[in-house]
């Protein structure tokens, strides 16, 4: 029990934070490419969601209850392993940050879709009163009311999708966890590698959700 | 409060000669089994006033929806201007209209809610040129002097950069009604304007409205509960009951000497 492997080594911390910042930087390229991803490919799916037609409707529906309901890790791995059978081949880091931000795009979608539906009636009816175009009655009255009724909701998807980006580890995309296991599995000081991971989250993770919280305060009113 | 000149020489009602402006033509709206308008026909001359009394659920409201086409009528034809409201004429038929001509006519006809509804992501200005810029191709120039002149016209001529949140029931009522004349319709319809207000904040709307029926030669349909109101501003009072206009006249009769017993009944009730 008491045998010296088992002791904190600062030494190994200090070894490990060079490949920590690297990872840091990945996942938090990820994360916000992701994010940008997942923030317009919903709102285009919630549009879709309303759009005049079924045609457009259904498919986008059951598109998307495909990708919300089977696993992220499923996705990476067919995206990764099974496309470039079909000679589609990107990076593990295009294709990871592409398979987060389009499975998060069908939990905004449903974000995106309260919130439009949160937008009283009587808006469409005075945008209809003065005659305003389709396009203009979306862009300058719904959407802009509707975001900024979502904002807080979109947030706390961004820090579950912070939490998901060590999945992308499986297809070897050298974000935070992958850098620690490599770390580690050269040192075999597992300890401290994956602890300052474990910290590195919890560190981005609560303040973000106390800042969001915060703006959840004064957004919605 | 004296009103825009601009407004009664440029408003270029093509008929402010007492013709026609607005036929319901046996109109029927039914909502499930509930046939709220029963072949209903009645007109509008242009230039007048007209208000719709009756109980709750007697299809005023319905009558002033059906104009700004928040509703199809389910049998019978508007015309607005001349124009088939709902309909048009295709190859000597008569077709459900498409989006585009429906937009066309549409531009005639303004329209006040009970509940306001102004943009609340946007300011007072901006609130009153959206719709004359993107819609009537205004430049905003323009349209921002026309909305200053109907915000000095609503006596708000100071609160251009305010939110609506930022002002009273009142005074968004009146940004809505600025809001409205700004396109220039030949119509204004008033769904019960000032139902949603606290009592003290009534007297300020029903002034401008006042003001604007006396100087301007827009046609204005009213639904209202405010008899004296109607009294004051109406050439011609329309009693409705179970969809259909029992009695019409001008003011000073529907209200001294109703010929119906439910106009009296109703009367007695709400004065």
């Amino acid at each position: 029990m008491n045998n010296g492997t088992d002791k904190w080594d600062w030494g190994a911390v200090s070894d490990f934070m060079p490949h920590f910042w690297d990872g840091l930087l990945i996942t938090l390229q990820v994360l916000a490419l992701g994010s940008l991803i997942s923030f317009s490919v919903g709102l285009l799916w919630a549009l879709a969601f309303r759009a005049p037609t079924r045609f457009v409707r259904w498919p986008v529906g059951i598109l998307t209850e495909f990708i919300r309901n089977t696993p992220l890790l499923v996705q990476l791995f067919f995206l990764y392993f099974v496309l470039p059978e079909w000679d589609i081949q990107y990076s593990a880091m295009t294709t990871g940050t592409i398979a987060i931000g389009l499975h998060y795009s069908t939990y905004t979608a449903q974000v995106y879709r309260a919130g439009i539906e949160a937008v009283p009636v009587g808006q469409w009816e005075a945008a209809k009163a003065l005659s305003l175009s389709y396009t203009r009655t979306w862009t300058a009255v719904i959407l802009p009311q509707a975001v900024r009724r979502v904002i807080p909701a979109l947030g706390n998807y961004v820090i579950a999708m912070l939490k998901d980006t060590p999945l992308l580890a499986s297809i070897g995309v050298l974000e935070l966890l992958q850098r620690s296991r490599l770390e580690a599995a050269q040192s075999f000081q597992y300890t401290e590698a994956l602890t300052v991971v474990g910290v590195a989250f919890i560190l981005i993770a609560y303040p973000s959700s106390l800042l969001l919280r915060a703006l959840e305060r004064r957004l919605v009113r | 409060m004296s009103a825009d000149t601009n407004l009664t020489k440029e408003q270029q009602n093509p008929a402010v000669d007492g013709s026609e402006l607005i036929r319901f033509d046996k109109v029927v709206k039914r909502f499930g089994s509930n046939t709220v308008l029963d072949e209903l026909d009645f007109s509008v001359a242009s230039g007048k006033h007209v208000t719709l009394i009756g109980p709750s659920g007697s299809g005023k409201t319905t009558i002033l929806r059906l104009l700004m086409t928040l509703l199809k009528p389910d049998e019978g034809t508007i015309k607005v201007g001349g124009e088939y409201l709902t309909h048009e004429e295709r190859n000597g038929k008569l077709v459900p209209a498409g989006e585009k001509h429906i937009r066309e006519v549409r531009k005639n006809i303004g329209m006040v809610f009970q509940q306001f509804n102004l943009f609340p992501n946007m300011k007072v200005l901006r609130n009153i040129t959206e719709a004359p810029v993107t819609v009537l191709g205004l430049s905003k120039d323009e349209a921002e002097q026309r909305a200053r002149d109907l915000l000095d016209l609503v006596g708000l001529g100071d609160r251009c950069d305010a939110y609506p949140t930022q002002l009273s029931g009142g005074q968004q009522q009146r940004v809505a009604i600025a809001r409205a004349l700004a396109m220039r319709p030949q119509v204004l319809l008033l769904d019960e304007v000032t139902s949603a207000l606290d009592p003290e904040l009534v007297a300020g709307v029903l002034d401008v409205l006042r003001d604007i029926a006396h100087t301007t030669d827009i046609t204005m349909l009213c639904v209202t509960h405010e008899m004296n109101f109607a009294r004051d501003i109406s050439d011609q009072v329309l009693m409705f009951d179970s969809g259909r206009v029992i009695e019409s006249g001008p003011p000073e009769k529907i209200f001294t000497a109703p010929e119906h017993d439910r106009t009296r009944e109703f009367l007695s009730a709400v004065l």
